[in-house]
């Protein structure tokens, strides 16, 4: 057996455009996912019964099923009920903003709760509303907390995207497969993919050990 | 004398257990008002009745001759906007504190005042700094709540409270979560804001500070006011067995005279 790296390097051009596209849905993923998280967890803490049993029934559901699932049941399923046309990048934002959004919700949900509730007496007894509270009091600490789950769960979202190529998203897995099958180099097509995953992960974790311990030293602690 | 606050046959059920049964208090501008009483007496649900921490069950609450809440069909309806206005004008300080950690000393004096009221900056940081000069603790403004001691916190607290410029200040055993050390400091400052005026509701088990510095002394047992008085002559002269029980329990390890 013998390694060559030509015919990779060849299709390099194809492999930076998929890896563009998995940033591409990744980033598009985090961007509605987040807040809707965000919303999902607020709701979900409302003391109106309703709202927050509704919640989390599409947190634990979208938390429960196969990805694969719901990326199909978007792509196949949900045009035919709705009878209008899905693109396999529109049904990759889809499937992925709500999917991470029900993990986010529930890291939101527990770094609030993770807020001493001294910290909501404190800024009612100035006359601040729920809004304010949670805006200016509850969630600039919260937040932090939640960076390291945060970061995890992006790197989760980040590897799962790989899925999008089986709806023929031209992401960095689909192009792998692509030249792969072009080039009849699968060992060395794979291993270069793998490594490029692992480049992208690893620095995104270094850099998110980098900003825990700047916030950690900032002395601005998120006990008092 | 001018009536600032005053409560109405004031109840507080947390579920079956019925903490405050029908309270009537008066307090007039100036005056300084301590609640006494063992744990589980009723004094801090009182105390967070009347700012709205707590909603009562049944009773008014009323602030400058003005009720709280609207009456509809026998019972009260509070609006959370209408609370939190009051609240502005009802400042409170807490036994741990309640900093924002995430902010500096200056930042957390400044909050209510630009988030609440919609003071502009240099405003809110010109009377922030003058509260923080009144409570000593000037020098202090650009750290963060971590950096300082249990009584300093508590002074900045006591700042925060009164940069709202409120009628009148509770202060919910403040003094409790200190080392003794530290107990000084927190209540000569309440000493001191009394002295120049502000009408005060205090729960405290400091009774030296009772002695001195209040006017009206309220002894709460089993959620109802149990005696009444001037601190002079209620903490000398109890008259029920209930309250001389609980003044023999904080003299019992007294140095001898």
């Amino acid at each position: 057996m013998e390694w060559n790296f030509a015919p990779v390097l060849g299709g390099m051009d194809l492999l930076l455009w998929g890896l563009l596209n998995t940033l591409k849905i990744t980033g598009l993923a985090l961007a509605f996912g987040v807040p809707l998280g965000l919303g999902l967890a607020l709701m979900r803490l409302s003391t109106l019964r309703p709202v927050s049993m509704v919640s989390a029934f599409i947190i634990e559901f979208f938390r429960t099923t196969p990805p694969l699932v719901q990326l199909f049941w978007f792509f196949f399923a949900f045009p035919i009920l709705f009878s209008i046309n899905m693109t396999p990048f529109t049904a990759a934002i889809v499937t992925f903003s709500i999917q991470s959004s029900a993990f986010f919700a529930e890291i939101f949900r527990s770094g609030i709760q993770s807020i001493d509730h001294g910290q909501w007496e404190g800024s009612k007894a100035i006359g601040m509303n729920r809004n304010q509270s949670l805006r200016r009091v509850i969630l600039p600490q919260a937040v932090k907390r939640m960076i390291p789950a945060f970061m995890e769960r992006s790197i989760e979202l980040l590897k799962t995207t790989t899925l999008v190529s089986t709806i023929a998203y031209t992401d960095l897995m689909y192009q792998a497969n692509d030249l792969a099958q072009r080039t009849f180099r699968p060992l060395e097509v794979y291993s270069v993919v793998a490594l490029i995953y692992f480049v992208l992960i690893f620095g995104f974790s270094q850099l998110s050990i980098m900003v825990e311990r700047r916030l950690a030293k900032s002395g601005e602690g998120t006990v008092g | 004398m001018t009536e600032l606050i005053r409560v109405e046959g004031l109840h507080k059920s947390f579920g079956t257990l019925d903490v405050l049964k029908g309270i009537d208090l008066q307090v007039n501008a100036g005056e300084t008002m301590v609640l006494l009483g063992s744990s589980g007496s009723g004094k801090s649900t009182l105390l967070r009745c009347i700012n709205f921490m707590e909603t009562p069950t049944s009773g008014r609450v009323y602030l400058n001759g003005e009720a709280v809440g609207t009456a509809a069909g026998g019972k009260t309806r509070y609006k959370e906007a209408d609370l939190c206005k009051l609240r502005t004008r009802i400042g409170m300080v807490f036994q741990h504190f309640n900093l924002f950690p995430h902010m500096t000393v200056l930042q957390n004096v400044m909050e209510g005042q630009l988030t609440v009221l919609g003071r502009d900056k240099s405003e809110a940081q010109e009377k922030s700094m003058s509260q923080l000069t009144r409570v000593g603790l000037a020098d202090k403004a650009a750290e963060y709540p971590s950096r300082l001691s249990g009584g300093q916190k508590q002074r900045v607290a006591i700042a925060r409270a009164l940069a709202m410029d409120p009628d009148v200040m509770l202060f919910d055993e403040v003094t409790s979560a200190l080392d003794p050390e530290l107990v000084g400091e927190v209540l000569k400052t309440m000493r001191q804001l009394a002295e120049e005026g502000m009408t005060m509701i205090c729960v405290t088990h400091e009774l030296g500070f009772a002695y001195h510095v209040a006017n009206r002394v309220l002894f709460l047992d089993q959620g109802a006011i149990h005696e009444e008085g001037e601190p002079q002559t209620l903490l000398r002269n109890p008259q029920t067995q209930r309250m001389k029980e609980f003044l023999e329990g904080h003299a019992l390890f007294k140095l001898p005279e």
